[in-house]
């Protein structure tokens, strides 16, 4: 963890960005079956979020937020920690090829469930709620959020109380990182109930280390202990997730010390350097999976030419916004993969901005400037309109700046924001847009599968399903992708994830700007909070959070 | 007077329907919708959005969906929120609390504070109280809320450290007492708008009583000051101010946007913000009814004791 009183440049943030995972290693964390003698939960810490978890049943439509609370309430299988690694949690081992769990071919999958845990209610958990959970994915009366991996199961047995084995349809190696953000819930919570609005969504029975105790709608979740949690943990006797819409007063709240850990959406960059002087806070800069950047619609005729798409990226003076704009926090990046990543290729070509090149690289294309300035080839002109969700100074600010720089080499980019709701319904989904600011993981999870968002055919606007909202077409690609989920060996998949980045550098579909970088605040006494790209939510090991 | 009730109950009848209709129409006509802002979760697809929205019933016509919510709402069924599928009833029942501690509190305190200085300031037009408290008027007025908000914390939290800066509760305590201590910061914040509004509608009808023959009949006659300002200015400035209170009541359980923003106050107006941005149609629309509601009959509420107290005025 990182002491204010030291004065950091942009270099130093990044060596310690690189560094945080290995530094903050959690004690125990992966040793969940060893018996600790422990001491009892003591104390109390409160967590401010700015948006409100409401959702608590890990399974309905939801959002990061609410990921927050399950993962205090439930338990998933396993888990994957800060450096990628899988940990168990309800299953004794992480199943691999190499201990038997998954069979040769990928399809035959065996658990072996740990003993003796009990749901918050008392009641033994078995092998049988594992079968109800994976079975409720699929249920056709259920609202399921998600079904992807899911769908490929066919038949689950129950060996015994403690060990599950599943047939699957086919070899998908993203399936374990699905598993491992699978929380398991309680076959018997849901008998004689109705599964999208039973007692359950409101009173949630996990096995995990905090209960839910009580909520006080549009202000705070209160959690309490589980006392007889079977691994290391909790600490705490009682966290309290604080909703605070508003940046400003959260930041304000975490100087006046009415929260202990300032937590999603974090403290703003612009707040970043007072902050680093102010005594008694804790500032961690946390990689998060997000990348931002100017997404295309390659359906769009000026867009098609690869030429205006490395002309543009020349022209975007990356280095300026990110130091201007978002005060050196944010870090530059290349990739659509997170670079904190196993995955991650740090070999690919460095941006330079070069608005001279641009210029010639679309000269060169046949782009010549018309009468009104702007750049004309076969009657069409190089102009196109940009859009993000209004109201986020940061991306409009980037917009304009970015407008002034693509009308210097004879581009016209028009701006047309809209509201949340709008922009990322049909606008964006359908691919509605020229242009647009958005920032996207294309990961979930430590699996570096994105085939949602880069195959061929995950595109709605030509009638399939997912989120290849460019509209990205590439048989490379679609062969890569496919070959890299038809493999289980992390070492074997990482140069076909390689190679996959290198092309998608060089198609650029999207121009990257940066990685998020989030910047979380806590007072000096918290322990326990490791930063982890391959969990989106900052709880993610709430069991470990203690005071000192 | 039953004759005038039962009017207005068929007016009012009418006007909800009215509401009702063009704010449903007006919520789903806005592009987006409920599923919208799921879209940028990892590894959400278009088809698993429309899947839930089928499923939610979002996809049949919207006339169908109106009728539907409307026959349910005159059974008694306020639908169900999209965001943690409690009552809509409900949701708004565990909003009202807050907000009435707050706004009740703060209109208490605007209401005496800004009739004794709309009084004293009509009594001494032109004076240097009157001058001051035109001042103080136009100023508070002017202010942001959320910039007198903030420095209300900056000042009385952070840099003093005398008042919580935000929140009703310190978690885990919820006792009479500390609740009072949070209450303070954001009443007075918001007390002091309103003391402005008040004050100047006080001066005003104080000053038109004043003109009244009977005031001068009064003195005439030689009543005390005393006297003449109990009797005959003070019940008649009041009566228009029953309809204000009638007008302002609805705003009371409104709630403050603002101020529950600044001082994360869990109340109807963030609820009402936080619905909006998240689409939960249901919370909205129901919110939209009950403010209507509240209008409605706290309007009715305002003419029938102005013409139980005003004897000159007969409702028809």
């Amino acid at each position: 963890m990182l002491q204010t009183s030291l004065t950091m440049n942009r270099r130093k943030a990044l060596m310690f960005l690189s560094a945080a995972g290995v530094t903050t290693a959690l004690p125990s964390l992966t040793q969940l079956g060893a018996a600790h003698a422990q001491t009892a939960p003591a104390g109390q810490m409160v967590v401010g979020f700015s948006q409100e978890p409401t959702v608590f049943h890990p399974h309905l439509l939801h959002v990061e937020c609410d990921e927050g609370v399950h993962y205090a309430i439930f338990d998933p299988l396993f888990d994957v920690d800060e450096k990628g690694e899988y940990f168990p949690i309800l299953a004794k081992d992480v199943p691999t090829v190499a201990n038997g769990g998954i069979s040769e071919d990928g399809l035959t999958w065996k658990i072996q469930l740990r003993d003796g845990v009990t749901w918050h209610d008392g009641k033994p958990f078995t092998a049988e709620d594992v079968k109800f959970t994976l079975e409720l994915m699929m249920n056709p009366n259920f609202q399921s959020w998600r079904r992807a991996g899911h769908e490929l199961i066919e038949e689950i047995t129950v060996v015994s109380p403690t060990e599950i084995t599943w047939k699957m349809k086919e070899l998908y190696a993203p399936y374990l990182a699905i598993l491992a953000s699978t929380f398991i819930v309680p076959k018997h919570a849901f008998e004689g109930q109705d599964l999208n609005d039973g007692p359950f969504n409101q009173a949630p029975i996990g096995t995990g280390a905090y209960k839910l105790k009580n909520r006080v709608p549009g202000d705070h979740i209160e959690l309490e202990a589980n006392t007889e949690y079977f691994g290391d943990g909790p600490y705490l006797e009682r966290v309290v997730i604080k909703y605070i819409p508003d940046l400003t007063v959260m930041y304000t709240q975490l100087k006046t010390g009415d929260i202990d850990v300032l937590a999603l959406q974090w403290i703003t960059p612009d707040n970043y350097a007072e902050a680093q002087t102010i005594a008694g806070l804790n500032l961690e800069l946390m990689g998060a999976p997000f990348v931002e950047g100017l997404s295309l619609n390659l359906q769009r005729p000026v867009f098609q030419d690869p030429k205006v798409r490395e002309a543009l990226y020349l022209a975007t003076d990356k280095a300026t916004i990110i130091d201007v704009l978002y005060y050196g926090v944010q870090l530059a990046t290349e990739s659509y993969m997170p670079q904190q990543s196993y995955f991650y290729n740090p070999n690919l070509p460095a941006h330079s901005y070069d608005l001279e090149k641009a210029a010639a690289l679309l000269d060169e294309a046949g782009w010549a400037i018309g009468d009104d300035g702007v750049r004309v080839k076969d009657g069409l002109r190089l102009s196109f309109t940009c859009s993000t969700t209004a109201g986020n100074h940061l991306r409009e600010q980037t917009q304009q700046f970015i407008q002034q720089s693509y009308k210097e080499i004879g581009v016209e980019m028009l701006i047309s924001n809209l509201p949340p709701a709008v922009m990322w319904g049909d606008h964006w989904m359908l691919s509605q847009f020229d242009m647009a600011l958005a920032a996207l993981s294309l990961v979930s999870g430590p699996d570096p599968d994105s085939s949602d968002y880069l195959r061929s055919d995950a595109s709605a606007a030509i009638g399939g399903t997912g989120q290849n909202t460019w509209v990205y077409q590439s048989a490379e690609v679609d062969e890569l992708l496919a070959k890299g989920a038809s493999m289980v060996d992390p070492e074997q998949r990482k140069p076909v994830y390689e190679r996959l980045q290198e092309v998608v550098r060089q198609d650029l579909p999207c121009l990257p700007l940066f990685q998020h970088v989030n910047i979380r605040g806590s007072k000096v006494g918290v322990q326990g909070l490791v930063p982890n790209v391959n969990n989106r939510v900052d709880t993610w090991n709430i069991r470990s959070w203690r005071w000192a | 007077m039953i004759r005038f009730l039962l009017g207005r109950l068929w007016q009012s009848a009418i006007l909800l329907l009215l509401v009702s209709l063009i704010g449903f129409m007006v919520l789903h006509l806005a592009p987006g919708g409920p599923m919208s802002r799921f879209a940028l979760t990892p590894g959400m697809t278009k088809e698993t959005l429309d899947r839930i929205a089928e499923e939610m019933g979002l996809n049949r016509p919207l006339i169908v969906q109106y009728f539907d919510w409307l026959w349910s709402l005159i059974q008694g069924d306020w639908g169900q929120s999209f965001r943690d599928k409690r009552d809509v009833l409900a949701v708004i029942g565990s909003h009202l609390y807050a907000t009435l501690l707050l706004m009740g509190g703060s209109t208490v305190i605007s209401m005496l504070l800004g009739g004794w200085i709309g009084v004293r300031s009509a009594m001494r037009q032109g004076g240097s109280f009157d001058y001051a408290m035109t001042i103080f008027c136009f100023v508070a007025l002017s202010i942001p809320t959320f910039w007198f908000g903030l420095v209300a914390i900056f000042i009385f939290s952070l840099w003093l450290g005398w008042l919580p800066a935000g929140n009703m509760i310190t978690v885990g305590d919820g006792s009479l007492g500390d609740i009072l201590i949070h209450l303070i910061l954001p009443t007075i914040v918001l007390a002091l708008v309103n003391v402005a509004i008040w004050a100047r509608y006080m001066r005003a009808a104080t000053l038109e009583v004043l003109g009244q023959d009977f005031i001068r009949t009064a003195k005439a006659k030689g009543l005390s000051p005393r006297r003449i300002m109990n009797k005959h200015i003070l019940g008649n400035a009041l009566v228009p101010m029953i309809t204000l209170t009638g007008m302002q009541l609805p705003t009371l359980l409104g709630g403050a946007l603002v101020t529950e923003t600044v001082f994360t106050w869990p109340g109807m107006g963030r609820l009402f913000l936080d619905s909006l941005g998240y689409n939960d149609y249901p919370v909205v629309m129901g919110l939209l009814m009950f403010s209507a509601i509240l209008v409605v009959v706290c309007n009715l509420l305002a003419d029938v004791i102005v013409a139980l107290v005003d004897p000159r005025i007969r409702l028809e």
